[in-house]
C-alpha cells in the first residue's frame, strides 16, 4: 500500500504539470480581454498600455513559465516565510497577482476559504446525514411509500437546479416570511449567542439548498448499494444464525454498502473547495466559486489559472485518497 | 432639601439631555450604519488601476478629486474654494494652463495636511509610462504639473485646452496621498496591495476592512472637513449577485439601503417598487443606445481588407437604405420594452448636457414603415419574390451584431421584424460583452472590427464636455489593421466638413459656440444616418425610503454626495 501510494504521488507530478499547461493554453486562446469590461470612456490606446502593463504583450510560453515560477517556487517560499516568520533571500519576490484586484491570488483564496468551507462544506455534511438514512430505509423497504417518496424527492433534488430552489427559498423565507436574510454577510463574526443565531440564520438557506441537491445524489447511491448487499448470501446466513434484524441491517449490510458510497463521498470533496458557483452567487456568499466566476468574467487569467489549478490538485489528491480508503475499507482489495 | 435637590438634578439632567440631543442631531456618525449593494463587487479602491464604474464609485467615498460634477452636470468644488476659469484668472488667457488652489486646512484621514505635492505626485503617478494607468486619457496633453506653493498647483498643457477640466475633476481622477503611494509608481503600482485596498483619503469615509470582490467596511473619517458629516458612522458596501437580487434587497426585503445599476425588466422593477419600501431613481447622462452602420464591406472573402475603407459597402453607402432602416424603428416601443423609466426616445447621438442637444432632428419617434418602403422603392430597391429587396443583384441582407444582454436581444428581435416589413433581411448575432468590447487582436468579434453590416451598443463620455467624444467620428479615428484596430470611428465615417468642425471646436473656448459646433457635428451624423440613435439611457438605482439626501448623479460617481446622506 505504501509503495503504491508513493508511486501514485510521483505520477501526479507530470499529470499536474500537464494540466496546468492545458489550463493556461485554453485560457490564453479564449477570446477574452481583461480590459473588455472597462467603461467605453477609456480609449483603446490606453487599453493597449493597460494590457502591456499586465504583461500581455509577452509571448504565451514566457508567461506560462513566469506563472510556474511564481506558483511553484515563489508562493511556497512565501508561505514558509509566513509560517516560520523568517526571511529567505531578500524576501521580495513576485507572487501570482490577480489583474482585477492587483493583490496576491493566494491571499484572496485564503480570505474566501472560510465561508466556502462553512457553507458548502456544511451542506455536504448535512447532505450525507440526510442521504444515508434515506438510502438505508428506502432499500430495506423497497417499493414502500417511503421508498416512493424518497425516489420522488431525490429525482426532484437532482433535476431542479439550485438557481431555482435558491430563488424560491428567498422569495418564501426572505421576501414573504422575513425569517432569513437573502444576502450573506461575509464580515459577520460569531462572538456570542445572538451572533451565532444570526450566523445560523444566514447559513440555513444556502446550506439547505445545496444539501438537498447533494442528498439527492448520495441517497440513490446508498439505496443501490444497500439493495445489492441485501440480496447477498451472507445476509441470509446472518439471519439464519438468528441475528436480530437490526444487527443484520446496520452492522452487516450497512457496513458493506458504505464502501462504494464512501468513495463517492471522497471524490465529491474537491467540489466543496470549488465552491458552489451558482448557489454562492444567489445568496451572495462570495466564496471561492464566486471568485472564480468573477475572474472568468473579467478575464483575470492569473486568478482563474491559479484557482482551476488548485481545484485540479484537489481532484487528483482526492482520487488517490478515495483509492486508498477503498483499499482500507475492503480487505479484498490489495494494490501491491 | 432632598426634594429640591432632586428636582434640580432632574432639571439639569434634562437640560444636558436636550443639549446632547441637539448636538447629536448635528454630530458626525449620528445615524449608525448604512448598507449599499453593488451587484458588481469592487475589486480595488484605486481608480487609476481599475476604471470600472464599481471601483470608481467605491473609491469615491474615500478619495476625492479637486472638483466634482453635481447631479445636473455642473462643476462643484471639493478640495478647492473656487473653480478656476479664464474670468477669475485660474485658466491662462492662451488656454494652456490651469491653476488650482487647495482650500485651507485640509487634512488626510491620518491627520496629516493635504498639500499641492500630493496633487503633483498623483499626476506623475498616472502619467508614469510603465504604470498602465487606466485614467491616462484624462491627462492627455498634460506636459507639466507643478506645485507653486503648498496649496497651489499649476497644470500645463502642450496645446490650448478650451476645456482644461480633465485632470482632477470627477471621481475618476482623485488625489492620492503622496506619502502613502511613494514607491508605488510605474511598474510597482500593482504591488502596493495595502495602499490600493485602503487608500488614505480626504473623503467622508475610511476603509476599515477590504475584502476584494466581496465586501468593504468603512467608518466615518474623523478628519473630514465638515465636522457634522457624514451622518453615518459606518458603511457596508456589499458586492456580488445580480441586478434583480440587489433590487430585491432594497425594495422587497429592506436589508439594504441603496442598490446600484438595476438594469432589469422595467415591469419587474415596478412590481418591486410597488411594495413601498424604496424608490427607484433614474438619472440621465449622455449614454445612448445606438446602431452603428458599417460603411465598409465586411465580406469574409475580402481577407485582410475586410471592413476597411478600401472596400465601400455594397448597399449601406446608399443613404436611402440607411434612412429607411431608421424610419422603420418604433423607438417608443423599444423604450417601453427595454428600459421603462430609465430610457427616453432620442433622435440625437449627443442628447445631453441640454445645451448640446440638437433641436434639428425631431420626428424619429414616429415609426414610418410605409414611408420607408416608399423611399426604398424610389431608390430602385425592388421587392423580390422572397420578400427581400434587391438592386443590380445586391440583396438587402444584413448581419446585425451586439453584445449578449437580454434587453439587446429583445431589441434585435423587434428590429429584425420591422426591417422584415420593409424588405430587409436580417441575421442576428450576439457576442459575449467581454469579447465584443475587449480589444483582443486575434478575435474577429470585437466591436472595433465590426465584421457585420451594423452593430448596436451604448456609449457615452466622462464628465460633461463632448469634444473628445464627438472627435471619435473623424477620419483619423477609423479602426484598421494599420492602427491595430484602435479608434472609435466604428462606422468608418470620413467627412472633411466634419473634421473641420472637430478642429474648430479644439480651438474654441466660448461655451455657446462650442455647443453650436457640437450640434452641427451631431446633425451631420444624424442627417446622413451614419449613426442611428435608439434610446437615451439613464442610470437606475434604488434607494430605501428611510434614506435622505440621495441625489442620483449620472455625471460622476453615484456616491458623490454620500457625506450628505442621512436617515429620515
Amino acid at each position: 500500500m505504501f509503495h503504491y501510494t508513493i508511486r501514485r504521488l510521483i505520477f501526479t507530478i507530470p499529470t499536474l504539470l500537464f494540466i496546468s499547461f492545458v489550463i493556461f493554453f485554453i485560457l490564453d486562446t479564449a477570446p477574452n480581454d481583461p480590459t473588455g469590461n472597462l467603461p467605453l470612456t477609456i480609449p483603446p490606446e490606453v487599453r493597449v498600455k493597460i494590457r502591456a502593463s499586465l504583461g500581455l504583450d509577452q509571448p504565451m510560453f514566457i508567461r506560462y513559465l513566469l506563472w510556474c515560477q511564481q506558483f511553484f517556487i515563489n508562493e511556497p517560499l512565501n508561505m514558509i516565510e509566513q509560517w516560520f516568520d523568517i526571511t529567505i533571500g531578500d524576501g521580495t519576490r513576485l507572487r501570482v497577482t490577480s489583474w482585477s484586484t492587483r493583490s496576491p491570488v493566494v491571499d484572496l483564496v485564503v480570505e474566501r476559504l472560510p465561508q466556502t468551507l462553512w457553507v458548502v462544506g456544511m451542506s455536504y455534511v448535512v447532505g450525507i446525514l440526510i442521504a444515508i438514512p434515506i438510502g438505508v430505509i428506502s432499500a430495506y423497504k423497497q417499493y414502500s411509500w417511503f421508498d416512493q417518496l424518497g425516489t420522488f424527492f431525490s429525482m426532484l433534488g437532482f433535476s431542479v437546479p439550485t438557481f431555482f430552489t435558491g430563488l424560491l427559498m428567498i422569495v418564501i423565507f426572505s421576501v414573504h416570511l422575513r425569517w432569513f436574510p437573502s444576502i450573506y454577510d461575509t464580515t459577520h463574526k460569531v462572538t456570542d449567542w445572538s451572533s451565532f443565531v444570526f450566523q445560523v440564520k444566514q447559513m440555513i438557506m444556502p446550506v439547505m439548498v445545496l444539501a438537498f441537491f447533494n442528498a439527492a445524489q448520495l441517497s440513490r447511491f446508498m439505496r443501490a448499494s444497500m439493495l445489492d448487499n441485501l440480496q447477498q448470501d451472507y445476509v441470509r446466513t446472518a439471519r439464519a444464525k438468528g441475528l436480530k434484524e437490526r444487527v443484520v441491517v446496520l452492522t452487516h449490510v450497512l457496513r458493506n454498502s458504505l464502501i462504494p458510497v464512501v468513495t463517492v463521498i471522497a471524490l465529491g470533496v474537491p467540489q466543496v473547495f470549488g465552491g458552489a458557483i451558482i448557489t454562492e452567487q444567489i445568496f451572495k456568499v462570495n466564496g471561492l466559486g464566486q471568485l472564480l466566476i468573477i475572474g472568468i468574467q473579467g478575464a483575470d487569467i492569473p486568478l482563474v489559472q491559479t484557482l482551476t489549478f488548485i481545484f485540479a490538485v484537489l481532484i487528483v489528491l482526492f482520487n488517490l485518497i478515495a483509492d486508498i480508503i477503498y483499499g482500507l475499507l475492503d480487505p479484498r482489495i490489495r494494490y501491491d | 432639601m432632598k426634594i429640591p435637590n432632586l428636582i434640580l438634578a432632574a432639571a439639569g439632567a434634562s437640560l444636558l439631555a436636550t443639549t446632547a440631543f441637539g448636538a447629536a442631531h448635528e454630530a458626525r456618525g449620528r445615524d449608525g450604519n448604512v448598507n449599499i449593494i453593488y451587484w458588481q463587487a469592487a475589486s480595488i479602491m484605486n481608480p487609476y488601476l481599475s476604471g470600472g464604474t464599481k471601483d470608481v464609485d467605491a473609491s469615491s467615498m474615500v478619495i476625492e478629486p479637486l472638483a466634482h460634477y453635481d447631479e445636473n452636470g455642473n462643476m462643484v468644488t471639493t478640495l478647492v474654494d473656487e473653480i478656476p476659469t479664464v474670468a477669475n484668472g485660474g485658466v491662462s488667457a492662451d488656454l494652456t494652463s490651469i491653476t488650482w488652489k487647495l482650500s485651507e486646512g485640509l487634512l488626510w484621514s491620518d491627520g496629516t495636511p493635504v498639500t499641492a505635492n500630493d496633487v503633483v505626485f498623483t499626476a506623475n503617478y498616472c502619467m508614469d509610462p510603465s504604470g498602465g494607468c487606466q485614467q491616462l486619457a484624462k491627462f492627455s496633453d498634460v506636459t507639466n504639473v507643478e506645485a507653486l506653493d503648498d496649496r497651489t498647483v499649476k497644470i500645463t498643457f502642450g496645446s490650448a485646452k478650451p476645456f482644461p477640466y480633465g485632470p482632477f475633476v470627477g471621481s475618476t481622477t482623485p488625489v492620492l496621498q503622496a506619502a502613502q503611494f511613494a514607491g508605488c509608481s510605474g511598474a510597482a503600482a500593482p504591488t502596493c496591495t495595502a495602499a490600493n485596498f485602503k487608500p488614505i483619503g480626504t473623503g467622508p469615509f475610511v476603509v476599515s476592512e477590504f475584502r476584494a470582490n466581496d465586501t468593504i467596511t468603512l467608518t466615518a473619517n474623523p478628519n473630514y472637513r465638515d465636522a457634522t458629516k457624514p451622518a453615518f458612522a459606518t458603511l457596508t458596501f456589499k458586492g456580488g449577485g445580480d441586478a434583480a437580487s440587489a433590487a430585491r434587497a432594497v425594495l422587497e426585503t429592506g436589508e439594504f439601503d441603496y442598490a446600484w445599476n438595476l438594469q432589469i425588466a422595467p415591469e419587474i422593477l415596478a412590481q418591486m417598487e410597488a411594495k413601498g419600501m424604496g424608490t427607484v431613481l433614474s438619472g440621465f447622462g449622455p449614454l445612448v443606445e445606438r446602431l452603428m452602420i458599417n460603411l465598409t464591406d465586411p465580406s469574409a472573402s475580402l481577407g485582410d481588407t475586410r471592413s476597411t475603407v478600401a472596400n465601400p459597402h455594397p448597399f449601406m453607402t446608399d443613404i436611402a437604405v440607411r434612412q429607411a432602416l431608421s424610419m422603420a424603428i418604433d423607438r417608443p416601443l423599444l423604450v417601453e420594452v427595454g428600459y421603462g423609466k430609465a430610457g427616453k426616445v432620442t433622435c440625437n447621438v449627443l442628447p445631453s448636457p441640454a445645451i448640446y442637444d440638437s433641436p434639428n432632428n425631431a420626428g424619429c419617434e414616429i415609426q414610418d414603415i410605409a414611408g420607408a418602403n416608399a423611399m426604398l422603392d424610389a431608390a430602385g430597391w425592388a421587392m423580390g419574390s422572397d420578400g427581400v429587396r434587391a438592386k443590380d443583384g445586391v440583396r438587402l441582407s444584413i448581419l446585425y451584431q451586439t453584445s449578449t444582454n437580454a434587453v439587446r436581444q429583445d431589441f434585435q428581435a423587434l428590429i429584425k421584424q420591422w426591417w422584415g416589413e420593409i424588405g430587409i433581411e436580417t441575421e442576428l448575432k450576439n457576442i459575449d460583452a467581454a469579447v465584443f468590447f475587449g480589444g483582443d487582436q486575434s478575435s474577429p468579434d470585437t466591436f472595433q472590427k465590426i465584421f457585420a453590416d451594423l452593430e448596436m451598443y451604448a456609449n457615452n463620455f466622462d464628465g460633461t464636455d463632448p469634444e473628445a467624444y464627438m472627435g471619435s467620428w473623424k477620419c483619423s479615428e477609423i479602426p484598421s489593421p494599420e492602427n491595430a484596430w484602435l479608434g472609435s470611428n466604428m462606422p468608418r465615417h470620413c467627412n472633411a466638413d466634419y473634421d473641420a468642425l472637430v478642429a474648430e471646436m479644439a480651438g474654441t473656448a466660448d461655451i455657446s459656440k462650442r455647443a453650436e459646433l457640437a450640434i452641427a457635428m451631431n446633425d451631420i451624423l444624424m442627417q446622413n444616418y451614419i449613426i442611428i440613435p435608439l434610446v437615451h439611457r439613464g442610470n437606475v438605482s434604488a434607494s430605501a425610503n428611510t434614506l435622505a439626501g440621495v441625489k442620483l448623479n449620472a455625471w460622476d460617481s453615484e456616491l458623490w454626495n454620500i457625506a450628505d446622506w442621512s436617515r429620515k
